[in-house]
């Protein structure tokens, strides 16, 4: 159990970093560099300011036509994306292992309360997307293994989480799946749908440029 | 229960010979040679990052006519017919069978109009129209493309433009038109091919066809408005292109080339394009980027910029407003497309007595069902478009309940869809292009 421990809080750790951003900058670095060879338009029409109002307006709840139209659904997501960045991010475990290992800087965690709730967010967030694709033909005609698959690895980390954090199960056995769960899903990233935390600063973007500097219009 | 459905309209088995004969051609060696080819040779990082960011979320579904009309039918939701078509295309290499690409082709031209508004629907901004022209593009190399869509292809390819009119006949047209217009106004000319014009105007093939009373209107806008202008007498007065819809983008590009040429011989300033979205879609957009122009190499303007300048500028005054309430119907191509939204409804508050919007509308307006080529597939297919826009039918029902009762559409393709949807739900509306509001309105003070 320490010898599984003592990997998932070690080298794993080093490696899910590195695999998360290794991959996700190889990722962003042979699309842009294919578009230059065989996809010219996304960088001859870019344009940063059109770009720029379309992250804008897209990253704000209610800031776009379709948000407005689907109110439930713009809450769910963006408390559920603002959890999904904010729990690994400022609850004070993970920067207090952050600032003993080998990084030795960190900044100022957010009270364990908070935390937990925006993990129970995080989770309610799954519980809507996998009711989502059960119980909208839309969304179920579309629905994949794999579409299942990338919600239990969010899922994942998250639950054990909250487990571990609770004190339900064994404690060390919690935390360290726990932190196996996390360093999967950060693995999976740059391999997976979740990749469109990358893309999506693509996509977006080219889309905005299109209509915003081509087309003269709103692309929201 | 759908209408389709009540009516036992069978939407999924509609014969079209150009399709069933194409397929009837086919081997399975061949599918996926093609496929193949197409999509190492021809695709790059678009495809790649619309399918693997796409969340299959079904968000874009809301944005579809095609969705809203059909009962919320999954078949018919943007990323649902991307499911039938590049998902299936990708997943199996390309290891299609003869039958299965026939569903494709269904798809791709009978069931998607290339609005682009599931893209502005999409949190990631994914352009299906993109993976749907994509589709036709394959369908296009492997002969499966619907008959009468492909008439006009042909045309284009051996004519220049999409009517089979011939030289003699479009000059022919020209002076007809001149002839009755001179009854009008004496000095009235349609100069043709004159060298070192201001302004060359282009229109599409059904004019000279047989829509020549947009002619006659057209010029005599341009005569009361006293601009040098012109029409070529050369292939190339038609900008009008069925191949962009075919996936025929060597000939989509040939025809953009053809347009721009005839103006660039007789040495315009610039081209002044009749009321039509798609062929202002196919030189901004589509022709001019397989010509690898980023824009345009001479400016080119749509008829409602065109209007709009002349109205603001005093060429064309007012005489009187057109009695009663309209409603202006935003045409994909140069709304979304192109952001003339305002210009439009400007000149349309200008000519008439009073302007009722309808929702939704601007950028964000529901297609007619007719362009991105689908009602050029022809009679076979008009059922089902027309019913796959019970949705504009609501929309313009609740325009014409506010007593409404003409529909400005400044495109011809939303002539052609929304006539067939006013007479299918008879509904108490008629259509006009700005040109015939103009026309009508404005003070002629060269008339005799
Ligand atoms: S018809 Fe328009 S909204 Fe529907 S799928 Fe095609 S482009 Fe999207
Ligand atoms: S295209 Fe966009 S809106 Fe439609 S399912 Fe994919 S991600 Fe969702
Ligand atoms: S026909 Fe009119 S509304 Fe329909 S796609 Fe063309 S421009 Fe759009």
């Amino acid at each position: 159990m320490h010898g599984f421990y003592a990997l998932v809080s070690g080298p794993l750790v080093w490696v899910a970093f590195a695999v998360f951003l290794g991959g996700g900058a190889w990722k962003l670095w042979r699309l842009l560099s294919t578009a230059r060879r065989k996809d010219v338009f996304i960088h001859e029409y870019w344009s940063w300011s059109h770009a720029v109002q379309s992250y804008l307006h897209w990253l704000t709840p209610f800031g776009s036509e379709n948000s407005r139209r689907q109110p439930v659904m713009t809450v769910v997501t963006f408390l559920f994306h603002l959890g999904v960045v904010v729990v690994p991010l400022f609850t004070l475990g993970h920067l207090v292992l952050l600032e003993e290992g080998a990084l030795g800087l960190s900044w100022p965690a957010l009270p364990d309360a908070v935390v937990d709730a925006f993990a129970f967010v995080v989770l309610g967030g799954c519980a809507y997307f996998g009711w989502r694709r059960l119980a909208l033909p839309q969304v179920r005609s579309v629905t994949s293994a794999a579409d299942w698959g990338i919600l239990a690895l969010v899922a994942a980390p998250f639950a054990t989480g909250i487990l571990a954090y609770h004190g339900i199960g064994d404690a060390l056995l919690m935390t360290s799946l726990h932190m196996l769960a996390g360093e999967v899903m950060l693995a999976a990233i740059p391999f997976t749908r979740l990749s469109h935390m990358f893309t999506f600063w693509v996509t977006r973007g080219y889309t905005a440029s299109e209509f915003g500097s081509v087309r003269h219009v709103r692309d929201w | 229960m759908s209408e389709a459905a009540e009516k036992k309209i069978d939407i999924v088995n509609i014969e079209d010979t150009g399709l069933d004969q194409g397929i009837a051609r086919l081997t399975p060696e061949r599918i996926e040679k093609v496929i193949n080819q197409i999509i190492d040779t021809e695709t790059g990082v678009r495809l790649k990052l619309y399918v693997d960011t796409c969340v299959h979320c079904g968000l874009c579904s809301d944005a579809c006519h095609w969705y809203l009309s059909y009962d919320r039918n999954p078949r018919f939701s943007p990323v649902g017919k991307v499911r039938q078509t590049i998902w299936k295309i990708l997943e199996r290499k390309g290891r299609l069978s003869p039958a299965e690409v026939r569903e494709l082709a269904v798809v791709a031209y009978t069931e998607c109009n290339l609005c682009r508004r599931c893209q502005q629907f999409c949190p990631f901004g994914i352009e299906i129209a993109y993976m749907i022209a994509l589709v036709r593009r394959i369908c296009h190399k492997l002969g499966v493309t619907p008959l009468y869509m492909q008439d006009t292809c042909h045309s284009h390819s051996a004519a220049l433009n999409q009517m089979w009119v011939k030289e003699d006949e479009w000059t022919d047209s020209l002076q007809w038109q001149e002839d009755e217009a001179r009854d009008e106004f004496p000095h009235l000319r349609i100069p043709l091919a004159k060298e070192g014009a201001e302004i060359m105007y282009s229109v599409i093939g059904p004019e000279p066809k047989f829509r020549t009373q947009l002619i006659y209107q057209a010029a005599s806008i341009l005569h009361e408005s006293g601009v040098d202008w012109t029409m070529p007498a050369t292939p190339g007065w038609d900008n009008s292109n069925m191949c962009m819809f075919s996936g025929d983008a060597e000939m989509a590009g040939r025809i953009v080339k053809e347009h721009f040429e005839a103006a660039l011989r007789l040495k315009v300033k610039r081209i002044v394009m009749g009321e039509c979205g798609h062929a202002y879609r196919a030189v901004y957009d589509v022709g001019n980027r397989w010509n690898a122009w980023k824009m345009f190499p001479l400016p080119v303007i749509h008829s409602v910029q065109f209007f709009h300048e002349l109205l603001t500028s005093g060429r064309i005054k007012v005489r009187e407003k057109m009695p009663g309430k309209v409603s202006f119907n935003d045409p994909c191509n140069i709304s979304r497309g192109m952001g003339l939204h305002d210009m439009g409804r400007h000149v349309t508050r200008a000519f008439c007595e009073e302007l009722v919007e309808m929702t939704p509308n601007r950028e964000h307006n529901l297609c007619c069902c007719a362009g991105g080529g689908v009602i050029n597939c022809g009679p076979p297919w008009k059922k089902k478009r027309v019913l796959g826009n019970s949705a504009k039918a609501e929309q313009l029902r609740r325009v014409a309940d506010q007593g409404v009762s003409i529909i400005v559409a400044p495109c011809h393709n939303c002539h052609g869809g929304l006539d067939d949807i006013i007479h299918h739900y008879n509904l108490p509306l008629k259509l006009k292009f700005l040109g015939d509001i103009i026309y009508e309105y404005m003070e002629k003070t060269r008339a005799e």
